[in-house]
């Protein structure tokens, strides 16, 4: 019961819902940057929300069935085909043993999630299947999947084609996209002004972008407030002591491009962070392509709790509209 | 001095117990974190100290962030009236210092570098105004030195000098950061040293190479078939200096599974620490050195 590679994609991974427990060893939680995504693909496919599946960016994989499974692609819209007939993405879709299925050109969006009936059985490492490549640990084989590599695929349950995620309920970036943000953690670093313009200013994702972090570019320089550098934090006045960092927190090396971490994020470092994306707008980094134009909006604690219960609103009507 | 509390989002409560580095900070953030993990407090799914700060992270449909907030203010009260004590190991790490692979790995970042005419060591140094670069070498192996935070990636440790602040090694990070790191390189960075525990991006400056592995993902290192992660926040390290040969032998000792660190359980007293640096650093050593 098995999946070919026959084309791996630019970075495709094995992700679920990640490994909580092992940021203070440096171990990031890792999963599906786009979660909800994850979650929906592998409910169509009737397998458990954590399941393994895939996540491929930009450009989707080439694999060959070896055994009869439902499939289901969600996040990004990339159009995919078995064996070169479109299919329609955030759909339960039967592909038989010995078909290929294949992608065409990313239309909007940056990640794909791939789930197959059963899952991809690769081992759990520290209990989760996700690849965190810079540790070579979990996924297949610690790396990305590559060219001829087979990948394991767990016992499904029976389940149908042809179930779909109404489209209102699936989340694509807005241009410019929005994420909403918390100001907190080294906000006293910066001057009013700084601070201001900052939410103000129209930003763009920078070319480094990826699953430890979105770099943003474009928007005025950050101005300090004066101080004399505290013993071990380093002269660079956007330096503090090393210390942890929160996933989607933003930090801005030099004042001058903000980086969010996202879910294998470095678990600390000697930059100061001026605050955190809210929770309920992590996933949506994970669909941002380089040079989409985001503003970043100040949040209050409270919406910052609301908008995760709209998240979770979304997410059960999910669950409930497949059942 | 009261901590500074600040939300991460709706998911992580942040906590500064100290804006500069000190050992009283990172003692003061160790004990809460152990406090915090005994207190088996609902809805909290990670607890990760730092030097002298921590992080929590919740789940806010588990516990309202006021509410995580005011648990952690009063073990904060708690934690103001504890001994400053701990239970810990020191471990002796083996440093093969002007080692060849770091040095070349140096020579091709030297335009990032302060000083490219002079190597990482060397200029290391020439700021603390050491005499030689022996001499350097004989301050950074010559006392213990506390893991105050691992993180950054898998396994790497922190380690922060035990000696009093004006004795304390600083030393700048390159000035743009190396695309490249040998594993298990002995960096510095600021006023902490560190061991890169894989290859990989790193703006610490490079003065040697362990040949003792701190991440085992594949968990086939004699001593890191229990957890493949060898350092925890709170461990004692001793440096010793080899030579290229004992290295040589220390990797093969390594591949054979015939390579044990050399630990000795040690009960710390922060305070009497403080009344008497060196004599307690000797004890220390002397621990260590008696098996």
């Amino acid at each position: 019961m098995a999946v070919k590679v026959l084309n791996p994609g630019l970075a495709t991974t094995v992700q679920d819902l990640g490994r909580p427990g092992y940021f203070h060893l440096g171990i990031p939680i890792g999963g599906a940057m786009d979660r909800l995504a994850m979650r929906a693909a592998n409910l169509l496919v009737g397998n458990d929300e954590g399941a393994a599946g895939l996540e491929a960016v930009f450009v989707g994989p080439t694999l060959e069935f070896m055994q009869d499974a439902i499939i289901a692609v969600t996040g990004a819209e990339m159009p995919l085909k078995v064996d070169g007939e479109e299919k329609p993405t955030w759909t339960a879709i039967k592909v038989k043993s010995g078909q290929v299925l294949s992608f065409d050109y990313l239309k909007s969006g940056a990640r794909i999630c791939l789930a197959i009936s059963g899952g991809i059985d690769v081992p759990q490492a520290l209990g989760s299947r996700s690849t965190y490549p810079i540790g070579a640990l979990g996924g297949f084989e610690g790396r990305a999947i590559a060219k001829d590599d087979v990948l394991p695929i767990g016992a499904a349950k029976t389940i149908n084609e042809g179930q779909s995620v109404p489209v209102e309920l699936r989340r694509t970036p807005g241009s410019p996209a929005e994420l909403r943000v918390l100001p907190g953690l080294y906000w006293h670093r910066i001057t009013q002004d700084a601070g201001n313009n900052f939410f103000k200013d129209e930003w763009k994702v920078a070319a480094e972008a990826d699953r430890m972090g979105y770099r943003f570019c474009g928007g005025r320089p950050l101005d300090f407030v004066d101080r004399q550098a505290p013993f071990g934090a380093g002269s660079d006045p956007s330096n503090v002591v090393d210390c942890c960092y929160p996933y989607g927190s933003i930090q801005v090396p030099g004042g001058t491009e903000p980086i969010i971490l996202h879910r294998d994020a470095v678990s600390g470092g000697g930059y100061f962070m001026l605050g955190t994306v809210i929770s309920a707008d992590m996933d949506l980094i994970g669909q941002l392509q380089p040079h989409t134009p985001t503003r970043f909006i100040c949040v209050s604690m409270d919406e910052a709790l609301a908008a995760r219960s709209d998240r979770s609103a979304i997410l059960n009507s999910i669950r409930t509209s497949l059942e | 001095m009261q901590n500074r509390y600040s939300f991460g989002g709706d998911e992580h409560l942040f906590v500064e117990c100290n804006e500069e580095m000190s050992l009283e900070a990172f003692f003061k953030s160790l004990s809460m974190t152990n406090v915090i993990r005994d207190s088996q407090i609902k809805g909290i799914t990670e607890i990760c100290p730092a030097n002298a700060s921590f992080q929590i992270k919740f789940d806010p449909d588990v516990i309202h962030p006021d509410d995580i907030l005011h648990e952690v203010k009063k073990i904060e009260a708690v934690a103001e009236k504890s001994d400053p004590k701990i239970k810990t190991r020191i471990v002796e790490i083996p440093v093969y210092y002007q080692d060849p692979w770091t040095h070349e790995t140096l020579m091709r970042f030297r335009e990032r570098h302060q000083n490219p005419d002079a190597t990482d060591l060397e200029y290391a140094a020439e700021v603390n105004g050491f005499t030689s670069v022996d001499a350097f070498i004989k301050a950074h192996s010559g006392s213990p030195w506390f893991v105050s935070m691992v993180g950054f990636v898998s396994g790497l440790p922190f380690m922060y000098q035990m000696v009093e602040r004006a004795r304390q090694i600083q030393v700048p990070k390159y000035l743009r950061p190396r695309t490249d790191t040998p594993k298990l390189t002995v960096g510095y960075g600021g006023c902490f040293s560190c061991i890169y525990s894989v290859r990989g991006a790193g703006g610490y400056q490079m003065f040697g190479i362990t040949p003792m592995p701190i991440f085992d993902p594949e968990q086939n290192t004699s001593y890191l078939k229990e957890f493949m992660v060898f350092f925890k926040p709170g461990d004692i390290v001793k440096f010793k200096p080899i030579t290229r040969q004992e290295y040589d032998q220390c990797v093969e000792d390594v591949e054979q599974g015939k390579f044990w660190p050399k630990t000795c359980d040690v009960n710390f007293d922060l305070h009497e620490f403080q009344q008497n640096i060196d004599s307690y650093n000797e004890k220390l050593e002397g621990m260590i050195n008696g098996g």
